[in-house]
C-alpha cells in the first residue's frame, strides 16, 4: 500500500491532541524543530517527528491503546518504554509482535494493532 | 560468527564505563544496546546528580551520558557499538545471540560483561493493565527523550527519589500532578526534592495507596484509599481523583534474565531489589569470565554503576591476560570510591544487601 492512496481521514487526530501532547516550552530541554516523518496507522496517514520511536509518535497523536490483549481483548498501551515488558507490541510492515517503544519511526512505515498471537511465516 | 575479546550487554553508565577501561587495556570490544541511544537511564535524566566529583556530581544525567560516550571516541578502531540490538540469549560456550533489525546474529566472546540495568516494578490494583498506567521511568523517557507528555493530569505512586524527581519533571513539562501517594507513613526520598513539590502545591498523601483505576479504553480516574499502621486499607476512606495518567514509582528490580539463562548462581536479596548474581571480589559471576556491573547486580545509582563498570572492565582485561597498564592503582582507587559511595545512612541498605549476599554461601 503506497502512501498516496491512503486517506487523510485522520487529520483531526493530528490537529487536536497531536500538537497538545508535544512539549513546546521547557525550562531545561530544547526541542529543535524536527523533520516530519509520515507513516500509516491502522490505515490512516499520520505523522511523527524525526527521532521518535513508533510508540512516542503514536502517543504524541493521543493514541494510547496500541493493541488488545490476546484472550480477553482488553486494551493494551505501553508501560516501560525501554523494551522490557512487551506491552507495546504492534505489527510493523507486516511483522507482528514488534516492540514499538524501542523501534525508530521510519518514513512510510505501516503500523497496525496486533491481532491475536501473529503467525510465523 | 564474529569473534571479539569482550562483549558488553547494555550501554548504560555501567556498560560505557566498562568499555573505556577495557579499551584502554587494548581489548577489542563490542557493546550491544537495545535502545536507540547510548546512556541507559542517564539519557532521560535532566536533573543534576548528587555524589562526588569523580562521578560527575552537579552535572545533569544527559550530559554525563555524553561525557561517557566521548571518552570512548579515541578507541574507535577497537570498538563497535550496535544500537537497536537486543541480546536475546547467551550460551555456556560464550556465544551471544543478538536480534538486530529482525535478524538473529551470533557473536562469540572471550569475556562478557552483563550490564543490563533494571526494570520497573509493577503494583497490584484493579485495572492496572489499562493504558495510561505507566512506569515512572517510561514517563521520563517519553517526556525528556521524545518531548511528548504522557497526559494532562497525573497521579504519582511512590515517594522515593524517582517519584519525587519525575513529579517535578512532569510539572516542568506542563503536566499537572494531582497527587503523590505513598503507602508508607513517611516520604521516602530526599527532603530537597519533596520540598520543591510541596512549594508547587502538590498534595503528598502518605499512608495512602491506589485501589483501583477506571476508564473506558484508558485511565480516566483513580480511587485512592488510606492505609492503617499494618498497611491494610481503611474502609470508608476511599476517594476519587480524576487523572488520565498513573505513574508507578515503586522501585526497580535487576534484569537478571540473561544471567538466569546461563544458570549463574543467584540469590533473592530484597535490599538489592530482587534476584541478584553471586559475585567474587572481581565482579565475576559463578561462570568464568562472565562479569556483572551496575543495577543488574543490585539496584543502586549511576555513580556506583560507573565505578562497578570500570572495575568489571579492569578485571575482564586481567583475566584475558591483557592487564591495564595502571591496574593496581585503578583497582585501589575504584574500590575506595565504591566504599565511599556506600558509606553513611544512604548506603546502609546496599551494605546490608551485599553483606547478606556474601553470607549466603560461596560462589
Ligand atoms: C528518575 C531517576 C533518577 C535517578 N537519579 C539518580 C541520581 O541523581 N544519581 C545517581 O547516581 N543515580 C540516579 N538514578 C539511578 C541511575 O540512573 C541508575 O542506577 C543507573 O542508570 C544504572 O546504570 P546501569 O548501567 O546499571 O543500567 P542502565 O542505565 O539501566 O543501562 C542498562 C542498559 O542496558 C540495556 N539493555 C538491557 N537489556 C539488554 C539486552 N538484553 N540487550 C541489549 N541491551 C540491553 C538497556 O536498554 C539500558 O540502556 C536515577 C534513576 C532514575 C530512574
Ligand atoms: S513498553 Fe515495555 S516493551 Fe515497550
Amino acid at each position: 500500500m503506497g502512501l498516496s492512496n491512503v486517506s487523510v481521514l485522520c487529520y483531526h487526530i493530528n490537529n487536536e491532541s497531536g500538537e497538545a501532547m508535544r512539549i513546546k516550552n521547557h525550562p531545561i530541554l530544547t526541542f529543535q524543530p524536527k523533520e516530519i516523518i509520515n507513516f500509516v496507522y491502522n490505515g490512516q496517514a499520520v505523522h511523527g517527528l524525526e527521532g521518535d520511536t513508533i510508540a512516542s509518535a503514536l502517543h504524541a497523536l493521543g493514541i494510547k491503546v496500541l493493541s488488545k490483549s490476546i484472550k480477553t481483548k482488553r486494551p493494551r498501551g505501553f508501560f516501560c518504554a525501554i523494551g522490557n515488558c512487551s506491552s507495546c507490541q504492534m505489527t510493523v510492515n507486516g511483522v507482528p509482535n514488534v516492540k514499538t517503544c524501542i523501534t525508530k519511526l521510519e518514513e512510510g512505515m505501516i503500523i497496525t494493532s496486533d491481532e491475536g498471537l501473529g503467525v510465523l511465516k | 560468527m564474529i569473534e571479539q575479546d569482550l562483549i558488553i550487554v547494555g550501554a548504560g553508565p555501567a556498560g560505557l564505563s566498562a568499555a573505556k577501561v577495557a579499551l584502554e587495556a587494548g581489548l577489542r570490544v563490542t557493546i550491544f544496546e537495545r535502545g536507540v541511544a547510548v546512556g541507559g537511564q542517564l539519557v532521560k535524566q535532566t536533573h543534576k546528580f548528587f555524589g562526588s566529583k569523580e562521578q560527575y556530581a552537579k552535572t545533569r544525567g544527559i550530559e554525563i551520558a555524553k561525557i561517557l560516550y566521548n571518552n570512548l571516541l579515541p578507541y574507535q578502531d577497537h570498538l563497535t557499538i550496535e544500537l537497536e540490538a537486543t541480546v536475546v540469549a547467551i550460551y555456556h560456550d560464550y556465544v551471544v545471540t543478538v536480534l538486530e533489525k529482525e535478524k538473529y546474529r551470533k557473536y562469540k566472546a572471550k569475556a562478557i560483561i552483563i550490564a543490563t540495568g533494571a526494570s520497573e516494578k509493577m503494583l497490584g490494583f484493579v485495572n492496572n493493565d489499562l493504558p495510561g498506567v505507566y512506569g515512572a521511568g517510561a514517563v521520563q523517557t517519553l517526556m525528556n527523550l521524545y518531548g511528548v507528555i504522557p497526559g494532562k493530569e497525573v497521579i504519582m505512586v511512590g515517594s522515593g527519589n524517582i517519584g519525587l524527581i519525575v513529579s517535578y519533571q512532569l510539572i516542568q513539562a506542563g503536566v499537572r500532578v494531582k497527587a503523590l501517594v505513598e503507602a508508607a507513613p513517611n516520604i521516602g526520598g530526599y527532603k530537597v526534592h519533596a520540598s520543591k513539590l510541596k512549594r508547587l502545591g502538590v498534595p503528598i498523601l502518605v499512608s495512602t495507596t491506589i485501589k483501583e483505576v477506571m476508564g473506558n479504553d484508558s485511565v480516566e480516574k483513580a480511587v485512592v484509599v488510606s492505609l492503617d499502621e499494618n498497611w491494610e486499607m481503611i474502609p470508608g476512606t476511599e476517594r476519587v481523583i480524576f487523572a488520565d495518567t498513573i505513574c508507578i514509582a515503586v522501585g526497580l528490580s535487576p534484569l537478571h534474565q540473561l544471567l538466569s539463562m546461563l544458570e549463574i548462581e543467584m540469590r533473592y536479596i530484597p535490599e538489592l531489589g530482587g534476584l541478584v548474581p553471586l559475585v567474587n571480589d572481581h565482579l565475576e559471576t559463578s561462570m568464568k569470565n562472565v562479569f556483572v556491573a551496575g543495577d543488574v547486580s543490585g539496584i543502586e545509582e549511576a555513580s556506583s554503576a560507573m565505578v562497578e563498570g570500570s572495575l568489571a572492565g579492569l578485571y575482564a582485561a586481567k583475566e584475558l591476560k591483557m592487564p591495564h597498564h595502571d591496574h593496581e592503582r585503578l583497582e585501589r582507587d575504584l574500590h575506595a570510591q565504591l566504599t565511599n559511595l556506600r558509606f553513611g545512612p544512604c548506603g546502609l541498605k546496599t551494605r546490608n544487601g551485599i553483606k547478606k549476599l556474601k553470607e549466603s554461601g560461596p560462589c
